[in-house]
């Protein structure tokens, strides 16, 4: 830790979420503002001190865009970033942070995320559409918005097209959310803790075939922050840092009607990239935090990184690999299934995969955890990141 | 030459409060020659590529595209059965089909399939294409099962 690359080496030093999975008496602004109060006192860094600020926004009419929520928390930033790849902007906001850092645009950098969906908007993200009746619609989507899709039709096609090329089961999907429930059951702060069996996922109402209700993710509020600094400023802190190995990000699409090939997504072009930046082989991952905003996100995502062959992922995923005490614990946190997902779910995989490297899980603590991965999907498994942290230096 | 068939006919599925395209400058061609019965993709001069949304530009190479008519045939590549839509009009259709249609000639697109027993619908099913003129030179694409009865049902 003595050369000029190394002690520019990005980690990230303290991590907050505000209050989950209800929580009526927040609006988005006061979920980003907990959540950066419980990230500096994680940490013990000043506020004056952040010298660079990133948001991707998300609620109602801009009230959380980047430049407003810089004036809003007074950050004095030198360097900003909003970029908006949907849920998975966090890990590219780790990508961009890091080599940020590394050049020294800024040595600190801050951040947030927050929404009241569940409270103020109600559970219909996934199944309310997108236009309103008799509504004109430019651009791409005026090409699909005529024949009523949904979020969920879009993940539901990807499974259906899953489904038919390498034979994946209704239950196999299923044991995804069930390794994700088993792990929300740990977490008091989850949205739903009762107990779900495979039985249980394959025969919940569908929504759109072939997912059914339980494959699709919660909706709930809550808010998180991420503070990163040098691995040099990062010595005299509240807590060790967690080394960022790797990161990366691709996109294949936007719209999913654009979607060429419907069961790969780019995880495969940014999950072995950043697996290679951090000198590690899918087998040298300890868990794996991958954004579940349906079943079919996380077993494509899988395969993209190179867990298992594409078309496996469906045996991949069987006999409880993905629980707690399996080769490869799943969103010990609860996940999106279960647990929190308030629109943008990537800061929460990278708050949990930290939990896990610090060895601050409790009853869902990996053992000897040493690398975890997160792997954030945006859009209509569009826009995929993926980042490598690791516990020890690179 | 496409079935154009008016948006009163018997034969259209439910249109009203749809959301409908906000023209412009190169999407105005697709709209209008559906409604004459002309389903139209693009192609490449240069490099070949073919392309569906049509756009102001070649996606492979960046080069300027010609249009090109599709015969309306074309098979189901992938699709779902919608049973959860809040926002109307589709609220009151549930259950109908979203599909990918993948042309004859190699672009894909986004439609319902009608016409037909959900149920029946599946990967690969070979479909053909009619068009409801929604309102006056603006044809909008829909697809049913090839060669067959209409079947009750779908939408
Ligand atoms: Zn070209």
């Amino acid at each position: 830790m003595t050369s000029a690359s190394s002690r520019r080496s990005p980690v990230i030093v303290g991590t907050g979420l505000s209050d989950h999975p209800v929580a009526p008496d927040l609006d988005a602004v006061q979920h980003h503002v907990l959540a950066m109060q419980r990230a500096l006192a994680d940490c013990g860094i000043d506020k004056r001190e952040i010298d660079g600020y990133m948001c991707a926004g998300g609620g109602p009419s801009g009230v959380d865009s980047a430049v407003n929520m810089a004036e809003y928390l007074q950050i004095d930033h030198r360097w900003i970033d909003s970029t908006m790849t949907g849920g998975s902007a966090f890990e590219f906001y780790v990508q961009h942070a890091s080599a940020a850092i590394r050049d020294g645009h800024c040595d600190t950098v801050l951040i947030t995320y927050g929404s009241d969906l569940l409270s103020k908007q109600g559970r219909m993200l996934g199944t309310r559409g997108f236009q309103g009746s008799g509504e004109r619609i430019p651009g791409p989507l005026q090409y699909e918005s005529p024949y009523g899709n949904v979020l969920v039709g879009a993940y539901a096609m990807a499974a259906r097209r899953h489904m038919h090329e390498f034979g994946t089961t209704s239950e196999q999907l299923a044991e995804i959310a069930v390794a994700v429930r088993s792990h929300a059951q740990l977490n008091p702060g989850a949205r739903y803790r009762s107990p779900l069996s495979v039985d249980d996922v394959v025969n919940s109402r569908m929504i759109a075939d072939p997912l059914h209700m339980y494959d699709c993710c919660a909706i709930t509020d809550g808010g998180g922050a991420i503070i990163l600094t040098t691995a040099e400023r990062a010595r005299d802190l509240r807590k060790p840092p967690v080394h960022v190995l790797g990161s990366a990000g691709a996109q294949t699409h936007w719209n999913i009607s654009q979607m060429g090939d419907y069961t790969r997504s780019a995880a495969a072009t940014s999950g072995p990239a950043a697996l290679a930046q951090a000198g590690v082989k899918p087998a040298d991952i300890d868990t794996v935090q991958i954004y579940d905003s349906f079943t079919i996100t996380v077993l494509m995502i899988l395969e993209d990184l190179g867990f298992c062959l594409k078309g496996e992922g469906g045996s991949f995923v069987e006999d409880g690999r993905l629980r707690l005490g399996g080769d490869l614990p799943l969103n010990t946190d609860g996940g999106g299934l279960s647990a929190v997902h308030p629109g943008m779910r990537g800061i929460f995989l990278l708050i949990e995969a930290t939990r896990q490297l610090r060895g601050e899980a409790g009853e869902a603590q990996v053992p000897n955890c040493e690398i975890a991965a997160a792997v954030g999907s945006g859009g209509w498994l569009s826009c995929i990141g993926a980042v490598v942290l690791g516990k020890e230096s690179p | 030459m496409i079935e154009v068939i008016g948006r009163d006919d018997p034969g259209a599925p439910p249109l009203e409060g749809r959301p409908l395209p906000d023209v412009d400058n190169v999407s105005a061609v697709y709209w209008a020659a559906a409604a004459s019965g002309e389903l139209l993709f693009q192609e490449c001069p240069s490099c070949g590529h073919r392309q569906f949304y049509p756009r102001a530009m070649c996606a492979a190479c960046g080069g300027t595209t010609d249009w090109r008519q599709a015969s309306g045939r074309g098979t189901v590549h992938t699709y779902t059965v919608i049973r959860q839509n809040w926002a109307m009009p589709f609220r009151e259709l549930q259950p109908y089909v979203v599909a990918m249609i993948e042309l004859e000639e190699g672009p894909r697109m986004m439609t319902n399939v009608t016409d037909v027993e959900i149920d029946h619908v599946h990967i690969g099913m070979p479909v053909e294409c009619y068009v409801v003129e929604v309102e006056p030179g603006l044809g909008l694409p829909f697809w049913r099962p090839a060669g067959r009865e209409r079947e009750p049902g779908g939408m």
